[in-house]
């Protein structure tokens, strides 16, 4: 049992067991339980501009099942939502419709930049009238994957990263208020 | 007697005479155009005559022609019979210092929408349309993008190359 939770894994449950006699005692610090507890609920908002949405759609499917990982709830809301993942093309037009849906979604909330349209513009880089060169010019992006589109495989390793990153340290939010002299 | 492109030709020449020119037919697709200031009539006439029946406007766009002095942009309207299934194609020639159109919309619902479009990327004002602004692009854009006015890509570019996508290219 003790070795179970003591783990080097970063997926193990956050505190070391002290055995007792009884069966033992569990350490631990209440800002990694809940940080635990988020990486492991994480609510992903209907979101898909374009063809990354497919793969999204198959990520979310039987044969790849992102449920395995916590993600089954997608949400058509934004308030009811943790995650967005931005899958497709961002044009100029989308952008405040982005950065609304972003400011609508409850703290705290994390964005997974899918595929190179989200990452910089990807295919749309040179030469266009309409695109935007990375979701990031909108709003603040804590994963993003390479590919065109990626496949589930990628955005289910990209979410796994996201559950690492969020077990792994502070909310956004707390560091933020951490160093306020931060531009963003 | 079904409708054949002779026949169509021969009932516009009828009413319209010499306003109605350059027929050509490319894949079998009967093209014509006319002067800017007769297109409704034009339609009008295609969609009320009891044979020809042009009831349908399939597609509406523009072409930028820099080069044509006095007619840089043509609007294009395509029509269908959904009786005889025949299509043709129309096409008005305007300046584009004061590219203004008649509106279609009148005749066809189908034009609002492709009427903003094509204002929205060539800057053709149709006059008398409904609710003439921008649909796809955002409003605060300030030109008209598919106008041939805007350099094309450098034909020097290497990184869009087929062989860097490992399926030959030019460098063999």
């Amino acid at each position: 049992m003790t070795d179970k939770f003591q783990s080097e894994s970063n997926l193990a449950f956050p505190g070391e067991v002290h055995p007792s006699p009884t069966g033992g005692v569990l350490v631990s610090k209440l800002d990694d339980v809940i940080n635990w507890a988020r990486s492991n609920s994480l609510w992903p908002l209907v979101f898909g501009t374009s063809c990354c949405a497919i793969e999204m759609m198959s990520a979310a499917s039987a044969k790849y099942d992102w449920s395995r990982f916590g993600f089954e709830v997608a949400r058509a809301t934004p308030r009811q939502a943790d995650l967005i993942i931005i899958a497709g093309t961002i044009v100029n037009k989308m952008a405040p419709v982005l950065k609304r849906l972003y400011d609508q979604m409850a703290d705290p909330k994390y964005v997974i930049a899918m595929g190179a349209c989200a990452t910089s513009g990807g295919p749309f880089f040179y030469n266009t009238y309409s695109v935007v060169k990375g979701a990031d010019h909108v709003i603040p992006v804590d994963v993003y994957i390479a590919g065109c589109p990626p496949r589930p495989e990628a955005l289910l390793h990209a979410m796994i990263t996201l559950q690492e990153k969020i077990k792994s340290g502070l909310t956004r939010e707390q560091i933020r208020s951490q160093k306020p002299e931060q531009s963003f | 007697m079904s409708l054949t492109n002779d026949l169509i030709k021969q009932r516009l020449t009828d009413k319209f005479g010499e306003q109605v020119s350059a027929f050509s037919e490319s894949y079998g697709m009967l093209s014509f155009e006319a002067p800017k200031e007769i297109n409704l009539k034009v339609m009008q006439f295609l969609y009320d005559d009891a044979e020809l029946r042009f009831q349908f406007l399939t597609d509406l766009t523009a072409v930028h022609y820099p080069d044509q002095q006095g007619r840089e942009l043509a609007v294009v309207y395509h029509l269908h019979n959904l009786v005889d299934n025949i299509r043709i194609r129309f096409k008005v020639f305007t300046g584009i210092s004061q590219p203004d159109v008649f509106t279609a919309t009148r005749l066809y619902e189908s034009a609002n929408w492709m009427e903003r479009e094509t204002f929205d990327f060539y800057g053709v004002n149709f006059v008398g349309h409904p609710n003439l602004k921008r649909i796809l692009n955002v409003d605060e854009m300030d030109y008209f993008p598919m106008r041939k006015e805007y350099p094309l890509e450098d034909q020097t570019r290497r990184d869009k190359d087929d062989e860097m996508f490992g399926r030959g290219g030019s460098v063999w």
